[in-house]
């Protein structure tokens, strides 16, 4: 074989395993998502969405953990959200260079990636043993501070996207620069800001870790915020985990709704990420 | 212009002030916004400034607090182990509630083992699949295949352990185990990792959905960094006759090196910290005397996840605290490697241009 025949085989099988490799990818993908349709959707009925969770034998529905999870996302994104985006406009129109800005840009960025337990820890530490007793709030609290990251990263990315040019045209005009802030940039970065805020709750709606030891799980219905509150992931993990066939079918059910919004939330997010960055 | 390049927790890579953006001069648009805003009420503007420049300031500075928050309360919640085995605690192997006797030898023997076959699946298939979107997808596929990817990493980790308890880990113990031992058992140095009996659930399955897992992460990365090669560069190569491959093994690996093996740590960051999949896999066993990867084991998260909330008070849970800070401690040390590695390649990129 000489060089030019050796070179092009090569070539061939490179660009062969790299095929390959994009296929091995795309088939856990349709596997995963083949077996929650599979197993997910012959779950789905009335009673999922109006009966509590049943003790192991009987019958029952998911309405105390779908209220409960709806409940905790909900107010942990409504906090987190604030916090993340008054943080992000310091890093972006502040702080870019300023040692307190590196810092926080820097150590954001660990946060983002960091182990989600060790959060849960964290806030049970904080939250949970000082009160001493498992509870919606600290749930909320856990969430909230994985919220806050992903918000962070994508205010100050789309704010630095927005051009010095329109920053400039209002200081022209003789605004101070919180108006300027407030009212020119967000607001031009506003679908960036909202693609974050999806990206956020995407995250959150399938953490299970820090809520293990912060809201844990309740079996019966409660909306009270001192109390430990029901949660379709921590509901799924004691559900699949145990030997009963009908917990377990519930427990795919709820994989169904989870996976189903998480990936709404994703090709949405998606849709406002072109908005912002179309130029 | 890539304006839809997204990173691997889908927020945009690079955003920055290199990116030229929509050339806006509208005068107009600026002045109406402006128009609620009374000129009477421009006196007080110095006090809005700095009520607003201190109130974003706090939030800045509240991001930081939460890391020393997180480190001061695990050194706190486990000082009580600490003060009780000392350096001890990483090397026994014994974990015995009971008894009040712990060591964390088998924990963070199962995460770095489970990380590791993550790693070892996860990297050439990001790396094919960075290649594979990079240079050989038609441009029409590239943006439905990338999302593809990035979805995988937007499944929820728990749907991960389910599936892999309920849907892999049978198939694994059934046929994948059986054919691997027969394949690789009688190797005569790493045959003892493939011998033993074929559970389904236990290290090696914990580490192949991890490395499935992480794939989209490193992946992401990976196709970002390749992106940043200059043009120029590959051009030059094909121009003298390179196969795809050539440009890719010589030309555009070489040159982003140091993000890639960003990446590659970043995604060993994700592998470390993973825990719901991990916790359905494991097998949560405390006794590890084989160096089969087939035994079901333990590791950080699968014990933190599984013990601390029965732990209640006391030494138990001040050792499981422990545990979460040597994972923490393991983890942020990792991610700043993959911090600074990608800050490299970003600088190195200035440098040239």
């Amino acid at each position: 074989m000489n060089l030019r025949q050796r070179r092009r085989l090569t070539n061939r099988i490179a660009l062969g395993l790299s095929l390959a490799a994009m296929s091995f990818g795309l088939f856990w993908l349709c596997w995963i998502l083949y077996t929650v349709f599979d197993l997910g959707l012959s779950g789905l009925s009335l009673d999922l969405f109006t009966r509590m969770t049943p003790p192991p034998g009987s019958s029952g529905g998911l309405a105390n953990a779908i209220v409960g999870s709806l409940l905790l996302v909900g107010l942990a994104t409504s906090i987190g959200t604030p916090i993340g985006i008054l943080a992000g406009i310091y890093l972006a129109e502040y702080g870019q260079r300023t040692p307190l800005g590196v810092a926080t840009r820097f150590i954001n960025d660990i946060l983002l990636s960091a182990p989600s337990i060790v959060i849960g820890l964290f806030v049970y530490a904080a939250c949970v043993a000082p009160m001493g007793k498992f509870s919606a709030l600290a749930g909320i609290f856990a969430l909230a501070l994985i919220v806050i990251p992903v918000v962070v990263r994508t205010t100050e990315n789309m704010l630095r996207l927005i051009p010095s040019s329109l920053r400039e045209a209002a200081f022209a005009l003789g605004a101070p620069k919180w108006i300027v802030i407030m009212r020119v940039t967000i607001r031009s970065a506003k679908a960036g800001v909202v693609t974050g805020v999806l990206l956020a709750v995407a995250r959150i709606a399938g953490e299970t870790a820090p809520l293990l030891f912060t809201a844990l799980s309740n079996q019966f219905w409660s909306l009270d915020l001192r109390e430990p509150m029901a949660n379709l992931p921590v509901t799924i993990f004691k559900f699949a985990m145990s030997p009963f066939a009908d917990w377990q079918a519930l427990a795919w059910a709820g994989v169904f709704l989870i996976t189903m919004s998480v990936l709404a939330l994703n090709v949405v997010a998606r849709v406002f990420f072109r908005e912002a960055t179309k130029s | 212009m890539q304006v839809d390049m997204v990173g691997a927790d889908g927020l945009p890579i690079g955003a920055g002030a290199s990116r030229p953006g929509p050339e806006i001069t509208q005068v107009g648009a600026v002045t109406d916004r402006l128009k609620k805003y009374p000129t009477r009420k421009r006196r007080s503007s110095f006090l809005g400034d700095l009520v607003f420049f201190n109130v974003t300031r706090l939030f800045a500075a509240l991001v930081l607090l939460m890391l020393g928050g997180i480190i001061a309360s695990l050194v706190y919640g486990a000082w009580p182990a600490i003060e009780r085995f000392g350096i001890a605690f990483l090397v026994h192997s014994d974990w015995n509630p009971p008894a009040e006797r712990f060591g964390a030898l088998i924990p963070i023997y199962g995460t770095l083992v489970t990380s590791a076959i993550a790693l070892f699946i996860a990297v050439p298939v990001s790396f094919g699949i960075a290649l594979f979107l990079t240079e050989l997808s038609p441009a029409w596929l590239r943006r439905p295949l990338g999302i593809a990817i990035e979805l995988l990493a937007g499944i929820p980790s728990i749907v991960y352990g389910m599936w892999g308890l309920l849907v892999f880990a049978p198939i694994m113990s059934q046929y994948v185990q059986p054919v691997m031992t027969a394949a690789l058992g009688q190797i005569p140095v790493v045959g003892g990792l493939f011998r033993g009996p074929p559970l389904g659930i236990g290290l090696l399955t914990a580490g192949i959905i991890l490395g499935i897992m992480v794939i989209p992460f490193v992946a992401s990365v990976m196709r970002d960094v390749f992106e940043v090669t200059p043009r120029l560069l590959k051009e030059s190569a094909y121009g003298l006759g390179a196969t795809t491959w050539e440009v890719v093994w010589r030309i555009v690996l070489p040159y982003t090196k140091v993000g890639v093996i960003g990446g590659i740590v970043l995604g060993l960051g994700r592998a470390l910290g993973e825990t719901m999949a991990v916790t359905f896999l494991i097998g949560n066993n405390n006794v590890l005397n084989t160096i089969s990867l087939y035994a079901p084991g333990n590791s950080i998260t699968s014990a933190l996840a599984n013990e601390f909330a029965e732990a209640g008070e006391g030494v138990y849970s001040a050792a499981l605290i422990e545990l979460g800070l040597i994972l923490f401690f393991i983890t942020f040390v990792v991610l700043t490697l993959s911090k600074l590695l990608l800050l490299r390649l970003g600088q190195q990129e200035g440098s040239r241009t």
